[in-house]
């Protein structure tokens, strides 16, 4: 590997973030280097999604940096951070319910395939959307719901859905917003399982499932105030003494 | 959204019993389709013919309020854009052929002055165009009951301008001397009026059918389900909206061109925002996003219309009734309650 593979894929510089009196994001830094899976944790209220909101352009940082690729992303628009191939799926499920699974996926691959001011040819028609869109599919365990109208998918099968989208885009770095939210336990082991497949594309994933966590990531860094207060592996982070602390309380 | 649903079915790895369901609700479309076509080309003619002046007439004001409806579906229906200001582009429309045929007449204005069919419809379209792009500009900057009342808004100015207009009527109104003139046929033979709008309807339902269907149209439909998503997908919505809204614009002008060259006589109570309630209602008793539910919104509406009106001059009353009736108890519309009774479950 070049010294330029290794280089990290997202980084976040002294990133700020605050509503009225409360500092959702405190000077947070932070490296993602590429293929590897980065979990963010942090008890409730640790600001987790105000930080993938900032990194995927819904909400705008107070001050501090956000790189992509060695590019300053900290102002970019949402939509032009997609095409960068900065991915994200929803906590909450954000798919298109009225819509076939497969066609989801396919807009998913149009969105990524340029403009989309073709009046003329039958989108269902068009090969190129569709075979990419159906091996995404099948790389969650989808296919056999292709047809299906979406809004008859089970929560956990919206959630695969979801993550079906966001890789049809190719991203380079995919953002994973709680995947595992409100999952039943079966369901579940079945998405850690489809991650596990996964590994080796660049994600960053925040979650509550701790179990998901230290089954799935290379690296975890612990959110608590909105300050970073651990980077490391599952192992480091399991034994280090501030992060028992901030989960069980100061007394531990 | 029939022909859509056979599409979806193709890659679909649903059951067996899903495909022979849908092949069902095919069925007894197809069959309801065939005899509103039929209807449309038989009767009018039949009507001719057996010196039914009347129903040739009602014909034609359906045919063209339908084109009017599908352009207004294209955006409301698919789009989710619920536009309320759509009378405007039919009374640019109307204008469009009423003001040149007025200057070819009577002097002025030598640049749009004349009697040219081509020079018209390009014009109405080429105004509606150019105020659909203006207005829905800064109308799609709102959502929801806003975007409602801004297009409202600017269908009632639309209205008020030309109500200013001494020139060309005013309140009053403008009588159109001569019809668009063609090559070859004439709109003073109500057959061949007919006919044109009928084509004209055809070959509206046909691009509409296209649109929606293709990538443009996926984007459309996505808008109007997630627009936050589509967004997160890297699309930039408010470009792919502003141009259907501009698409929708054409198609009502063009209605609004040829309701010009039937009734011959425009006045800004057309563009109204009553009118373009009734526009609304339209789309939505025939069922939004389908094809077809325009066309079938139309007919009943005229036909409810004019029955009505017979018993008693409140005929708005029952009316009103029937429609809440309607919007209360047939979720997607009339074309929802026959995709029902053709045997459908799942929608």
């Amino acid at each position: 590997m070049t010294a330029d593979a290794m280089a990290p894929i997202l980084r976040i510089e002294n990133l700020c973030k605050s509503f009225g009196g409360v500092t959702a994001t405190d000077a947070v830094g932070l490296e993602v280097l590429p293929g590897e899976t980065h979990a963010i944790i942090g008890p409730n209220g640790a600001g987790k999604t105000t930080l993938i909101s900032q990194l995927s352009g819904l909400l705008m940082p107070d001050s501090g940096h956000v790189y992509f690729k060695q590019c300053d992303i900290t102002r970019l628009a949402a939509h032009k951070r997609a095409h960068a191939g900065l991915a994200r799926s929803f906590q909450i499920t954000s798919v298109f319910m009225q819509m076939s699974v497969l066609d989801n996926v396919a807009l998913s691959v149009q969105a990524r395939a340029g403009h989309s001011f073709h009046f003329w040819t039958p989108a269902r028609t068009i090969r190129k959307l569709r075979e990419p869109a159906m091996e995404k599919l099948e790389k969650v365990g989808l296919q056999d719901r292709a047809g299906d109208i979406t809004s008859s998918l089970s929560h956990g099968e919206r959630r695969q859905l979801e993550v079906a989208m966001a890789l049809a885009s190719e991203p380079d770095l995919l953002l994973l917003d709680e995947p595992m939210a409100g999952v039943g336990t079966e369901e579940s082991a079945r998405m850690v399982d489809m991650f596990k497949s996964l590994h080796g594309m660049t994600m960053l994933l925040v979650e509550h499932d701790m179990d998901a966590v230290f089954a799935l990531a290379d690296r975890i860094s612990v959110l608590v105030y909105g300050r970073v207060i651990a980077t490391g592996t599952p192992d480091e982070i399991r034994s280090n003494q501030d992060v028992v602390r901030a989960y069980l309380g100061e007394e531990t | 959204m029939s022909i859509q649903q056979t599409e979806q079915s193709k890659p679909s790895s649903a059951g067996p019993g899903a495909a022979s369901r849908s092949g069902q609700r095919l069925n007894a479309e197809r069959i309801i389709t065939l005899i509103i076509l039929a209807a449309l080309i038989v009767v009018p003619v039949a009507a001719y013919y057996g010196d039914a002046r009347y129903w040739v007439d009602l014909a034609t004001r359906l045919v063209i309020l339908s084109i009017a409806a599908t352009g207004l579906n294209f955006i409301l229906g698919y789009g989710g854009m619920i536009s309320f200001g759509h009378a405007a582009f039919i009374g640019l429309g109307a204008y469009a052929v009423g003001i040149p045929v007025f200057h070819s007449i009577n002097d002025g204005f030598p640049l749009i002055a004349s009697n040219n069919g081509f020079l018209h419809f390009v014009l109405a379209m080429a105004v509606c165009a150019v105020f659909a792009l203006l207005t829905g500009a800064i109308s799609l900057r709102t959502r929801s009951v806003h975007f409602i009342m801004i297009t409202m808004a600017f269908g009632q100015m639309t209205y008020f301008a030309i109500v200013s207009i001494e020139k060309y009527g005013g309140d009053d109104g403008l009588t159109i001397d001569l019809r668009s003139e063609w090559p070859l046929i004439t709109f003073d033979h109500p057959l061949v009026l007919y006919g044109f709008c009928l084509a004209s309807l055809f070959v509206v339902m046909y691009l509409v059918h296209r649109m929606v269907n293709s990538r443009f149209g996926m984007v459309l439909q996505g808008a109007k389900q997630n627009e936050e998503r589509l967004r997160a997908l890297g699309i930039n919505v408010y470009n792919y909206q502003l141009t259907a809204y501009v698409i929708s614009g054409i198609i009502c002008g063009y209605a609004g061109a040829l309701l010009g060259n039937f009734t011959t006589f425009i006045s800004p109570e057309m563009m109204d925002w009553t009118r373009s309630g009734e526009l609304m209602f339209m789309v939505i008793l025939g069922g939004v996003s389908f094809l077809f539910g325009p066309l079938i919104g139309a007919a009943v509406f005229l036909l409810l219309e004019e029955s009505l009106s017979r018993f008693t001059i409140h005929w708005h009353l029952p009316f009103g009734v029937l429609l809440i009736l309607s919007v209360l108890f047939i979720r997607g519309g009339l074309s929802g309650l026959l995709q029902k009774l053709g045997g459908a479950r799942d929608r």
